[in-house]
């Protein structure tokens, strides 16, 4: 078995929902709770959860996909995992780009499906959903490699690691979030397809700064 | 296969404000083994991550030819799995773990035992296999002998020296005492900088 495939599976065993007791499940929880409390706090009037709720399962992904960073790479530099395949001749950047794939694997997909009991909680129309999942397609790459660089350079920190990521995602992730939920008002392809380039382009560097950025907290 | 060599010139270490050591030089070819010898904080650690190429010296620079293995008091494997799973990781990238080097670290029958649940010499032992499936060269051993009772520790010397025997290159930090033949020993305290210079 190549590389490849070997560290892909690694992960994927680590990162997918129910894998490793659990936690692994607490963005999705998170993401639903968000979509059922939201209707409690604001009150059942059906016009207004129809106009906001889109923006609401935006913000909702957002956050969810903040949760699982700390997790992402610390754990495997601390073990002495980066170290063992660099000396096998293993690139960080090849490291990163498999990782990538699996964190967006292990939220993005159940994220989209979790939106669908979202959407009724919220009183949200066909229409309206098939926007915001063409939008959570084209976004939540681009979250998944905010939330891998942020993880990447916060890696190398003891403790309080975890908070500072999350409050360095939340302004990167802002663009991503404008137009990905900007998309619902306009009701166009327009902002999806913009959603999709800056995911795009997030995506095809965070193989390098991660990489980068994991050889510097290695020197430390 | 191409013969190992592992040589290093005139190198020196920092660590933020404080050199911990300078002008050291060595040379290595296959079948020779090394003892670094020093107390704590002398630099034993980061000379070996610096040998293996993971950290960047202050000034020198350092020559490897060969696959290189690192043994230090990481584990690098996931604790979360028992041991057998956790070790197949390695060999799906380095080539099968060999069962009479399982059983000879007396980890045959803790394979489906979690990482977690290990004691400490019984992990340092899934470190050494870890190692042996690596089939490296160049061994950098970085305090190979915490944790270990008497048998294992005489187990590792063997390992060593059928490694060395066998033409590969052994360079061991450690500030217990090893037996091996032809052990070559270099002072890390010879290396230090002069109070002075502090």
């Amino acid at each position: 078995m190549n590389t490849f495939a070997t560290l892909l599976l690694r992960d994927l065993a680590q990162f997918l929902p129910g894998a490793r007791r659990g936690n692994t499940l607490l963005p999705l929880l998170f993401f639903l709770a968000v979509a059922m409390l939201y209707p409690f706090a604001v009150g059942p009037n059906p016009n207004l959860l129809a106009a906001t709720g889109g923006g609401v399962i935006w913000v909702a992904a957002l956050l969810a996909a903040i949760l699982p960073l700390d997790r992402l790479l610390a754990p495997d530099l601390e073990n002495g995992f980066f170290d063992q395949w660099a000396l096998r001749g293993v690139a960080e950047e090849v490291v990163v780009a498999v990782r990538l794939i699996a964190h967006w694997l292990s939220f993005g997909p159940f994220l989209m499906l979790a939106a669908l009991p979202a959407s009724a909680l919220l009183g949200i129309d066909g229409e309206t959903l098939r926007t915001v999942e063409l939008g959570l397609l084209a976004g939540t790459p681009g979250l998944a490699a905010i939330g891998l660089i942020i993880a990447s350079v916060t890696v190398g920190l003891k403790g309080g690691g975890a908070a500072l990521s999350g409050l360095l995602v939340i302004p990167l992730a802002v663009p991503v979030l404008i137009f990905g939920a900007g998309s619902l008002a306009l009701g166009g392809e327009g902002g999806i397809a913009l959603t999709g380039a800056i995911s795009l382009v997030l995506v095809a560097i965070t193989p390098f700064a991660g990489g980068a950025a994991i050889r510097a907290a290695r020197e430390g | 296969m191409k013969a190992p060599r592992l040589a290093a010139r005139d190198l020196a270490c920092r660590r933020g404000e404080r050199l911990l050591f300078r002008a050291l030089s060595l040379e290595l070819a296959g079948g020779q083994a090394l003892h670094v010898t020093g107390s704590n904080g002398v630099g034993k650690s980061s000379l070996i991550r610096i040998l293996a190429g993971l950290l960047r010296p202050y000034a020198g620079e350092v020559e490897r030819e060969g696959s290189t293995a690192l043994l230090d008091q990481t584990l690098a494997l996931d604790e979360h799995l028992p041991l057998g799973a956790a070790l197949s990781f390695w060999s799906k990238l380095d080539g099968a773990l060999a069962d009479a080097d399982l059983a000879r670290l007396g980890l045959a029958n803790l394979l489906d035992v979690p990482v977690r649940y290990l004691s400490t010499g019984q992990r340092k032992r899934a470190a050494l296999a870890r190692l042996l499936g690596q089939r490296a060269q160049v061994w950098l051993l970085d305090e190979p002998l915490n944790g270990l009772d008497r048998d294992a520790v005489a187990m590792v010397e063997a390992l060593v020296a059928e490694h060395v025997a066998g033409g590969g290159i052994a360079l061991i930090a450690s500030h217990q005492p090893i037996t091996l033949p032809g052990l070559q020993v270099l002072h890390l305290h010879d290396f230090a900088p002069p109070e002075e210079a502090l």
